[in-house]
């Protein structure tokens, strides 16, 4: 609370907040006003989208673009493939980030193995992307596979995958790539967690006898649980909107597209339906949006 | 027994040490493959694996046109090209003659004292036949023949390439070295003129540097300032009002683009840099505020009230007091700030496409067949250096700014 004895006048709160308000009005509660509106237009933003309707086609009247967002068959690979990063690649990083905080706790070189780990998160999506479609290349025909996994399948013996052009492997090869670049991330706030546990705590459960399995899931996992909700709801909302990775790899193409390289794609030739991809994808973000806000009330009263 | 002891220790975490090891070298290596081959020349990207350079350089029977060049000229020049008297076919003075394959294949075919240039055995009749061996005979003359050294296989041609945005085939180096093929580039050959080249990375670099600072320092300022609001002043609807800023942080970047780049375009704002650093403020803001609000509001109370009794007033106590006490918390958002900016791609894509920023660049750069790695793997570690640099020395602040907030985006 702020101490009631400093003198205030009546603008001066107006006055320290207006800067961020109006460019907060401008540049993101305006602009998803209207995005919403545009989602209810045609191509051009002109007129109603059930002006886009077809003579004998199914037809969701001013909801027309939602019945795209929903239906076409692009989209709904999008919408799968969101889904199968949720389902895979989310876990598959908190348990990893975890896996390497628990593990690089025990070393000494602990904060050079961290800090090594953590790295990809300074560079860019499209830097990762250059790296992992250089690792993930093939050559076709006669020559030496330059790309590190094709030439290891090559030296064993295999046949060379092409990774990105392969329906039944580029998406798994994809979120390969999301662990190596979050794994870093969930690793540090995890860790932190880890470091906070007491450490009588453990000692007095490893004197009794318990081994480290035991210790694990019986003492630590309970207590670095909000952190793991915390950590996990911040993936689903980065997965949620994925982009960057599949724009620079594969630009959506072989059956690995993702909603907002979808959106992305419509941007210019067709607002209308571009926006109401939008809209959906906030649509699937609320419910975290949601329990985010309700933890910042519960952090607000235990403060 | 204390040395068994030691060992004893040692044997039971090795599983750990292992584990730890490999996955850093798991993370560490597609980075490291992508540095080393930025390093290599076209040539030995295209034809080999990054982690051969470990291996040493590859034998004279290897190189490409060896074949070729001892089952056509080797009867006459030698295998070591000096074979005919006053001729050296790899000191270099053939290649300059005949910079490439046709026209070597053209001399060639003339004869020599009334006879065939190639006679035993002869060139075959039709010029696509003839011209798959004179090519890689013209090129295994332009190889070294000497072993090279370790690191006489890496040169700093692809950042040059890179940064000026040459695309050929050889090097900008090689191009504007050699008198004739100076004419066919677009390049004036004077470094400084090339480096502003709108296709290359140097502009690039300094079209991010233009972006980034700005839309780092501009969120910063306008957040404390409603931080200290939030934090120091009474006003009704304060509570409220902040839960809504801190809701704002999740609502996706991609909701916003269009309805902003058409105020822009109706304002003449598209493709300037003030239209990006306002929209980078606009996204930055809701969690520069929340981190900031909680780091002011964690300040001791008494500390304002004393200032306050010595007779400062709110403006006072912002700039003596609670801005030098919360720059952890200005560090932390700077560097948080930065890197998202610098890395940013959407954003840039679409508000400033005349004046690619280098991840923009990056994408330009990008050959769907593959025959770029060399200019890519360049480009790419180009764009990591700051970021890199600012992570490596600042990383306490970025992971502490981290653990501080939610989700940015």
């Amino acid at each position: 609370m702020a101490p009631k004895i400093m003198k205030q006048g009546v603008w001066a709160p107006v006055m320290y907040l207006l800067p961020a308000l109006i460019i907060m009005s401008i540049f993101v509660v305006f602009p998803m006003v209207n995005t919403v509106r545009l989602s209810f237009l045609d191509s051009k933003g002109q007129f109603s989208a059930a002006t886009t309707c077809l003579e004998g086609q199914p037809c969701w009247g001013a909801f027309e673009n939602y019945r795209y967002a929903l239906t076409n068959p692009e989209m709904t690979t999008a919408l799968k493939n969101n889904a199968l990063w949720l389902l895979l690649m989310v876990p598959a990083t908190v348990i990893m980030g975890l896996l390497i905080a628990l593990l690089a706790d025990k070393v000494k070189y602990e904060p050079i193995a961290k800090s090594l780990i953590f790295m990809p998160v300074a560079i860019s999506f499209i830097g990762a992307g250059i790296i992992w479609r250089f690792i993930y290349s093939i050559q076709s025909g006669e020559g030496e596979q330059i790309g590190l996994i094709n030439a290891i399948l090559v030296a064993i013996g295999k046949e060379p995958v092409a990774w990105m052009s392969s329906p039944a492997v580029n998406n798994y090869a994809l979120m390969v790539v999301g662990v190596w670049l979050w794994a870093g991330f969930c690793m540090t706030i995890l860790s932190a967690a880890l470091k906070s546990v007491p450490a009588e705590v453990l000692e007095a459960a490893r004197v009794d006898g318990a081994n480290e399995f035991q210790v694990f899931f019986r003492i630590m996992l309970p207590i670095v649980m909000p952190t793991v909700v915390v950590v996990t709801t911040t993936m689903v909302i980065n997965v949620l909107k994925i982009f960057d990775i599949v724009f620079v790899m594969t630009g959506g193409n072989f059956g690995t597209e993702v909603i907002a390289n979808r959106m992305f794609k419509l941007i210019v030739t067709d607002t209308g339906r571009s926006m109401a991809i939008a809209v959906l994808l906030v649509a699937l973000t609320i419910p975290v949006m949601i329990f985010n806000v309700s933890r910042f009330r519960q952090q607000e009263r235990s403060r | 027994m204390k040395p068994f002891a030691k060992l004893n220790k040692f044997l039971k975490k090795l599983p750990v040490h292992l584990a730890v090891i490999l996955m850093c070298l798991m993370w560490v290596l597609p980075t490291l493959g992508l540095f080393v081959t930025s390093f290599r020349s076209r040539e030995d990207v295209r034809t080999t694996g990054w982690w051969t350079v470990f291996s040493g350089s590859e034998t004279q029977e290897e190189l490409a046109g060896f074949d070729e060049y001892s089952t056509y000229c080797a009867p006459c020049h030698a295998d070591d090209g000096q074979g005919v008297e006053g001729i050296d076919l790899f000191g270099g003075n053939v290649l300059a003659e005949y910079p490439r394959g046709n026209r070597l294949y053209l001399y060639l075919k003339e004869p020599l004292d009334g006879e065939p240039h190639v006679k035993d055995p002869p060139l075959p009749e039709t010029p696509k036949e003839a011209l798959d061996i004179v090519n890689p005979v013209h090129s295994y003359m332009a190889e070294p023949k000497e072993s090279e050294t370790f690191f006489g296989q890496f040169s700093a041609n692809n950042y040059l390439d890179a940064l000026v945005g040459y695309k050929g085939t050889k090097t900008y180096a090689e191009d504007c070295s050699s008198e004739e093929a100076s004419a066919l580039t677009k390049f004036s050959c004077n470094l400084a003129d090339d480096l502003a080249n709108p296709e290359g990375m140097g502009r690039a670099f300094i079209n991010t540097l233009l972006v980034t600072i700005p839309a780092t320092i501009l969120p910063i300022i306008i957040a404390a300032f409603a931080a200290y609001a939030f934090a120091w002043l009474d006003f009704p609807g304060r509570q409220w009002l902040f839960a809504l800023l801190v809701g704002l942080q999740i609502i996706p970047l991609q909701m916003t683009l269009i309805p902003i780049s058409r105020i822009y375009a109706r304002l003449g704002m598209q493709d300037t840099f003030l239209g990006i650093w306002l929209f980078h403020t606009g996204f930055g803001l809701p969690y520069a505020i929340y981190l900031m609000r909680n780091f002011l509001g964690s300040l001791p109370k008494e500390v304002f009230e004393s200032a306050y009794i010595d007779g400062a007033d709110h403006w006072k106590a912002f700039w003596k007091i609670a801005l030098p006490l919360a720059m952890p918390a200005i560090a932390s958002l700077g560097i948080f700030q930065f890197i998202w900016v610098w890395n940013d791609f959407l954003v840039a894509k679409i508000f400033l496409a005349t004046k690619p920023v280098l991840t923009v660049q990056i994408t330009n750069l990008i050959d769907p067949r593959g025959q770029n790695w060399h200019l890519l793997t360049g480009a790419a570690f180009l764009s990591f250096i700051i970021p890199m640099i600012v992570f490596f020395a600042f990383q306490k602040f970025f992971v502490r700014g981290m653990l501080a907030g939610s989700v940015k985006g």
